[in-house]
């Protein structure tokens, strides 16, 4: 099967594009909620597809733990057993060995971990990780990378991006017949300059006829700079366990409401709001619905995230986010790297340097739900077509 | 006797069935009060000696009739404990939309005042497509606690603690939520208290249902009065004879499943239903397990709780048992009530909980599957599972009325029991 990534609009470094998978045809850019063990907490498969969730992401060590890589081939892969028809991707497993488990020791052959099942020393090689990937059967599988901490410095770096490069050789020759490829993964840094200009340079290096995909990146704020930098893939947990541990994140109504509403399953019309009419509708979409969108959101607000053109898209974004204007440095210079010119919604005096601890105010964690991602992103993709 | 006669006089309930205007089905306007017309009851089949109905019920909401017995969803302030709204119409056809909400589940979220402001219930939880019933007690979440109850109020143990509920707070929410149907506070006891207390209940209760009538705001036209008096016969007719003789449009039977024996309950029941004019709904509460609905049936009930559903969903369990009532299933394991899918025999098992199910669970979904998510405890498993089991204890009542309308409602209660019991033998002897 013949996989395309077709890129259908840009602008400057932002691209929108079609991606053509075995099991579905992508709009990136896009965002893949992180089904560790073949569901995204608490949603029906028909739900994923009506908020417009493309791809899931399922996590390989915990699928290979239970239920086990052999029985998702014996019942017929994962998309079977999930009854999920759209795409699927799975990581290599070893961010999962070496983020949880202590006792992971990386060496040229690959991870050695202590067994969770009966303690005995275990070895997961690159090879390994492609076998079991394929036999779950996922649309995109990750070739297994050596991972290192972010704050390690010096040699260590350079012998784990070349270990890295010799692993992907080793998935490349061990998938040679499987109907899946690999994608590029850039990691984030700790800190957010760093980590935007790794994202810039990676996705000036990368080829423009393949998508990329930044690994662990899922705030809105990140999502917006990396996608006006020209990356086209996100995954994050953030979403799904906002949902999970969501008590502590939300206001005290939401709070306690039965499982059944989290998740935010109200019918919001995307077109729809891209209706005149809307311009000037001070409602929420649904005033009797308690999910995020509603009550934080006017259908004016939203009815402008749909209908601005690229440049504006993210500055009015950056507006709603900042209204004082204190835009975080490393936007302003991200930004302009990405040729948009934000200074509409900077303020002049003020640039006080925000970092990851602005982002974990409950403010914009608010900003956040499975459907803000969904529709951020859509929106986002119609702006640059 | 008086009680009869007064409410002949004051009935002003058809007996005659209601028809559904399927075509007519409009949603309700922002802010409108649903509950503001009259409820209709009419009985649509019966039978001579026997106390089991068929019944229509109609909330005037724009929504369709009810045809009873039915199943009353149990909620978590107003939504169901798993179920989505917009999964609910997977499971809940146009005839059984009937869902329950405790008042008391809105004791600590947005005020009376909001709620109100909001529209109401039907307006909060977004259903406008469905039909609410409020009473105290849901069982699970909310159970009475009658040693702490005293003259001022009823006592409950709630997900906020303890808590003692006046009539006049207890009107306060309900007039806010504006349910379709309403059931008074009642003064629930055991089966093991004394004459004396059985009687404080009743006086109580039949106090507290004057008094909540009097705070209704929409003149009580929605009540279902409450009626418990314990394992005490003599009492149960005392409070059952009273309640008759206030201006309510159905019944609601407290103190029920609360250690009273089945042969107690039997005679308990048929004690009060013999005294309640037919034309009223009656609904009942902490009766739920098949066996006790189709006893409840028999005696007469219209609307039951869900809260078998709920704990069966919780066990990871999923309700099997044949609707077919002309099949009698003998000494089959396979034929138990239900199956638990935690077992490591559905590991492998691709087929649906039952075959020929039209549920979304079983549309969808494998056991194994289900059981996959069981064993890593993913909640999805619990969404699949309420879906499937309120289906299929959907499927029962509606059985049951087809029986009811066949007049084999015997029969179908009879070989519901019989293969029970020689299902039960059966798995005795092969242990
Ligand atoms: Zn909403
Ligand atoms: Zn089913």
């Amino acid at each position: 099967m013949a996989l395309r990534f077709e890129v259908l609009g840009r602008f400057n470094r932002a691209r929108a594009a079609k991606l053509t998978l075995p099991h579905f045809i992508c709009q990136t850019p896009l965002f893949m909620p992180v089904g560790t063990q073949g569901t995204i907490k608490g949603l029906t498969t028909n739900q994923l597809e009506e908020i417009g969730c493309q791809i899931i992401l399922g996590n390989t060590y915990h699928l290979e733990l239970r239920p086990g890589s052999d029985l998702i081939d014996e019942l017929g892969g994962l998309h079977k057993i999930m009854n999920w028809p759209r795409a699927l991707l799975t990581d290599s497993g070893g961010f999962q060995m070496v983020s949880l488990l202590h006792l992971a020791d990386i060496t040229e052959k690959g991870v050695t971990f202590q067994s969770p099942v009966d303690g005995k020393p275990m070895l997961l090689t690159p090879e390994q990780s492609i076998e079991i990937q394929n036999r779950i059967g996922a649309d995109i599988i990750m070739a297994l990378d050596d991972v290192v901490k972010t704050t390690i410095t010096g040699p260590r770096i350079e012998e784990a991006m070349y270990r890295t490069l010799r692993w992907i050789d080793r998935c490349i020759a061990e998938i040679y017949a499987l109907e899946a490829w690999l994608t590029a993964i850039c990691l984030g840094g700790e800190d957010k300059d760093s980590f935007w200009r790794v994202v810039a340079q990676c996705t000036a290096a990368l080829p423009e006829d393949k998508p990329r995909y930044v690994m662990g990146v899922g705030y809105p704020l990140d999502i917006v700079v990396c996608s006006a930098l020209g990356a086209d893939m996100y995954d994050c947990v953030y979403p799904t366990r906002t949902a999970r541990f969501g008590t502590a994140l939300v206001p005290e109504l939401v709070k306690t409401l039965p499982n059944a509403l989290r998740g935010c399953n109200m019918n919001m019309g995307i077109l729809k709001l891209k209706q005149n009419a809307m311009a000037n509708d001070v409602r929420p979409i649904d005033p009797s619905c308690m999910c995020m969108v509603c009550k934080n959101y006017s259908r004016a607000y939203l009815h402008s995230l749909v209908t601005k053109d690229a440049m504006g898209f993210v500055r009015e974004f950056l507006k709603n986010m900042f209204p004082k204007g204190d835009v975080p440095e490393w936007v302003c210079n991200a930004m302009e790297v990405a040729g948009i010119d934000i200074t509409a919604c900077c303020s002049p005096f003020s640039a006080p340097k925000i970092g990851l601890e602005a982002l974990a105010t409950p403010k914009i964690q608010q900003h956040f739900s499975q459907k803000n991602i969904h529709s951020l992103l859509s929106s986002i993709d119609q702006k640059l077509k | 006797m008086l009680g009869l006669l007064c409410e002949l006089v004051v009935g002003r309930l058809s007996m005659l069935p209601i028809l559904n205007n399927l075509a007519n089905r409009a949603w309700p306007k922002t802010g409108e009060r649903e509950a503001e017309a009259a409820m209709k009851f009419g009985i649509k089949a019966w039978r001579n000696g026997g106390r089991e109905r068929v019944g229509s019920l109609d909330l005037c909401n724009n929504n369709n009739a009810i045809e009873t017995p039915a199943l009353v969803l149990t909620t978590r302030k107003g939504l169901p404990t798993y179920i989505s709204p917009d999964l609910l119409p997977f499971v809940a056809s146009s005839d059984s939309c009937l869902l329950h909400a405790s008042p008391l589940h809105f004791l600590e979220t947005a005020s009376p005042k909001t709620i109100s402001n909001i529209g109401g219930l039907h307006q909060l939880v977004s259903l406008h497509d469905y039909s609410f019933t409020a009473a105290p007690r849901d069982s699970i979440l909310c159970l009475p606690e009658y040693e702490s109850t005293n003259k001022m109020g009823a006592s409950f143990e709630t997900t906020c603690g303890r808590r003692l509920i006046k009539p006049a707070e207890y009107m306060e929410l309900v007039s806010a939520l504006n349910p379709n149907l309403w059931a008074t506070l009642a003064d629930e006891v055991p089966a093991w208290v004394s004459e004396k207390r059985n009687k404080t209940s009743v006086d109580r209760t039949v106090r507290w249902l004057d008094e909540c009538m009097a705070l209704d705001k929409v003149g009580s036209r929605n009540v279902l009065g409450a009626i418990v008096g314990g394992s005490s016969i003599e009492q149960r007719i005392r409070c059952a004879q009273e309640v008759t003789r206030r201006n309510v449009s159905g019944y609601w039977l407290g103190g029920f499943g609360l250690g009273e024996t089945m042969d107690e309950r039997t005679a308990l029941l048929c004690a009060v239903t013999d005294i309640l004019p037919k034309e009223r709904p009656r609904q009942i509460s902490g009766l739920d397990l098949p066996e006790e609905v189709l006893e409840g049936v028999a005696s007469g009930i219209d609307l039951f709780d869900s809260t078998y559903i709920y704990h069966l969903t919780l066990g990871g369990c999923a309700l099997t048992f044949p609707l077919n009532r002309s099949e009698r299933h003998i000494s089959d394991a396979g034929n138990d009530i239900k199956i638990n899918l935690k077992a490591t025999m559905y590991r492998k098992d691709t087929s649906p909980i039952i075959d020929d199910c039209q549920c979304y669970t079983c549309q969808n979904h494998t056991r194994a599957y289900i059981n996959h998510l069981l064993n890593v405890h993913e909640m999805l498993a619990q969404i699949l599972l309420e879906i499937h089991n309120t289906h299929h204890y959907l499927g029962f009542f509606r059985a049951i009325r087809e029986a009811i309308k066949e007049g084999q409602f015997d029969l179908f209660h009879e070989n519901f029991v019989e293969s029970r019991h020689d299902h039960l033998t059966a798995v005795a002897a092969n242990s």
